[in-house]
């Protein structure tokens, strides 16, 4: 039996357990979400999007275009780009046609992008959600369907300007959104893997050891030790000398120090990764951000496909709330690299497209957002609408939907009750509920007028407008706000 | 035991010796198959696959989406920017708060709420935990959220991509991942008034998209099913029957009628009397004229539908929308879940550039399978809700969906007819 002849015959099977009824025999209440996944309601929905306008804003600011791809891709695309991580992946089943896996990233959908396109140039930006498939026993709170923000440059430039270009963005986007004092940790994957071979490591367990080494940001260098040594097989001198080197932190001055030291000099690999952080920092200078950005030896970051910079962002302070439970690096809200590498993996010949970007962690900073709001005494709307077209009297329905009407056709934002007949304490509570700003009201008497009651609801103060210069008055007073 | 075995040896023997059709029908002579049969059986091809190699044994440079996918590039995504702020715009203006749900839902959530088309969800791979499968549209996550959080009153609106997995040869051209852009009002209210503000809403999105001329066509399943009552439709007979009555925006009234009478057995009386009334359009004077009408009028399930849609057609006339509204008898639209009105817009031209023409490949939605105009759907479903919550308590809900990818696709035309005749310094 050929491939697709098995396709064809599990497809007509499946098809034949439908008709059957197929899995439809439990007919129970099925009042949850998928574990690890969870609703946005209203007001958590008003807080996205102030976010993202303001993430967005920042993006288009330096120029960037917007990409989107699908939520999944074929299970070849993903395979073999994320080492340990990828028995996280979410499969599809097997339904007869192309193998499936929800994205784990938007790296990997990017330079399939780039690949499939021939794009050799793009600054692009793409926001949307990724599926892990993460133990909840290790990671309690952490969602298996969450938000990415990315920002990337592709192309061969002339070094470490893009890369600058990216850190400027992170000091702009945490600067914006107001989340408390941040700092930018940068290294190199170049000077990681130059200082594991001058320190004795092993080519070979290079990258497990920089997985450790990667949990210096939540773990204590003696554990970090230990796990070197007892579970990775590292000798203890190695593992002493590594301790050594990952203690430091500072700027310029610190890769030109670093440049002039013995053991590190030797390494061809570090030398080029030292040399090119004193040149972004020369740009950071210029760019206006190196007093929140630190050159951080202890940087190691998870992901096998960066080939060189690499940067985290961290809150120094986590706001009134501390968030203990989280299991990452507690004040993590961004981080990115160069990765050189990737989009050869995709190209059938294998050219090369160097990209750098940076991934801004929007749940965290939901989560800090949500905090504040629940701290704060404002309440967040979470409707835009600007007048409740109301009446006190009974049989004035007719005209609340012809004046709502008339508002909507001038762009003005409205509600009515849905109600032949409201009592006017409801849809004044309907407005105090969910703070819109003016009532207009109708009665029989305005009506012969000509006029409309507009009254300002936390005032309380009512005046007569006419009813041909009504949405000129609401508009002015909308705009004031 | 014995049995299963038997079972299983006749499905292999039946396929290891064959090549083409016959294998299906050695499938259809297999009486007695249970569902756990088919797992197994299932399960042992995929591991045969597994073991030839599956899919896996080409280890070449994929570049491409999965079928029935697309990215969307800077271009697109810029039109798509615009076109979502034209309808958010339209939303907020009418007071509607947004949520969000996840792309998967628990796979017993959405069994037994689609019918026939349950056959076209994609479920995730059984990986050891909760069975999953992606949303196949966003009512169902909205009904399921309403009773999860006792919500009994919400204008809410949600635009997000939702998945089928179409057979391409019926439906080609037709993408498996889209944008849907839904607008529902969940609440007890005074009737009628919430199913206006919807329509008003279709007719300013529309508007505002200068997509062209279109029509919102309108009807009620109460209409509907009284209709086919006094026209002697067995009662088992009314969903099917209202399937292929939904057929006549691309099919024509003898094709429909010889579907009716030759494959789903109606009587040719019976269909005749159908002809009949779904000829008929108009406007709160032809709901009049019906509630006046000998047979109709017998339905006491057409007169409410009837005696509402004037209600309708009044507020309609308050929202100043009714030239693009109108009362049409033939409107049937497929889904199971609709109690009350339902409604349908439609473009009247597809702009300047026909849609049939198939050179920049947005002509695939000429071949659709659905009415090459239609760019919005929805309608009352009040049962819904109260099929999630555990003591049948019901949130009646009207709501309507933006056929958003259609759009896109138009203004993409028009895009590219603005560049293609170099006017675009010109246009704005």
């Amino acid at each position: 039996m050929t491939v697709s002849q098995i396709d064809e015959e599990v497809a007509k099977l499946l098809e034949l357990k439908v008709q059957l009824g197929g899995d439809e025999g439990r007919h129970q209440f099925t009042l949850k979400t998928a574990k690890g996944t969870r609703d946005y309601n209203p007001k958590q929905m008003a807080i996205r999007e102030k976010v993202f306008n303001t993430i967005i804003s920042c993006f288009k600011r330096h120029g960037a275009e917007n990409i989107d791809t699908p939520v999944f891709e074929l299970k070849e695309t993903l395979t073999g780009k994320y080492g340990e991580d990828s028995k996280l992946i979410y499969d599809l089943k097997d339904q007869g046609g192309e193998l499936l896996s929800l994205r784990y990233d938007l790296t990997v959908p990017f330079a399939r992008y780039l690949a499939m396109n021939k794009v050799t140039n793009i600054k692009r930006y793409h926001i949307a959600k990724v599926y892990r498939r993460d133990n909840p026993a290790m990671t309690r709170g952490r969602y298996r369907e969450f938000y990415q923000c990315d920002f990337d440059i592709a192309g061969q430039y002339d070094p470490m300007i893009p890369d600058a270009e990216c850190l400027k963005i992170v000091h702009e986007i945490l600067s914006e959104l107001e989340l408390g004092d941040f700092r930018i940790k940068v290294n190199d994957r170049r000077i990681l893997d130059g200082m594991f071979a001058v320190c004795g490591v092993p080519d070979d367990k290079f990258r497990t050891i920089c997985s450790t080494v990667d949990k210096l940001d939540k773990m204590s260098w003696e554990d970090v030790r230990s796990e070197m040594v007892k579970e990775k097989g590292l000798s203890e001198e190695a593992a002493d000398q590594i301790g050594q080197y990952v203690s430091l932190q500072g700027g310029m001055d610190l890769a030109e120090r670093l440049l002039q030291d013995a053991k590190m000099s030797q390494s061809k690999q570090a030398c080029a990764g030292l040399t090119d952080m004193k040149q972004l920092f020369s740009y950071l200078q210029l760019f206006q951000v190196t007093d929140k950005v630190v050159f951080d030896l202890s940087l190691a970051r998870g992901l096998d496909y960066y080939t060189g910079v690499i940067y985290e962002a961290i809150l120094t302070q986590t706001g009134p709330v501390p968030k203990a439970e989280e299991g990452v690096s507690v004040g993590s809200v961004a981080g990115g690299g160069r990765y050189d590498g990737l989009v050869g993996m995709f190209d059938p010949k294998g050219r090369k497209v160097p990209c750098v970007g940076v991934s801004i962690g929007i749940e965290r900073v939901f989560s800090i957002m949500e905090q504040k709001a629940e701290a704060s005494a404002e309440k967040v709307r979470t409707t835009e609408t600007q007048v409740m077209v109301a009446s006190a009297q009974k049989n004035l329905l007719e005209e609340r939907l012809r004046l709502t009407a008339e508002l909507w056709n001038a762009g003005i934002k409205a509600e009515v009750m849905y109600k032949k007949n409201p009592k006017l304490l409801s849809q004044l509570q309907h407005c105090e509920d969910s703070g819109i700003p003016l009532v207009a009201i109708l009665g029989e008497q305005e009506l012969k007028d000509g006029v409309v009651k507009l009254r300002t609801v936390h005032s309380r103060e009512e005046i007569d407008v006419s009813r041909a210069k009504l949405v000129e008055e609401i508009k002015r007073r909308t705009s004031d706000v």
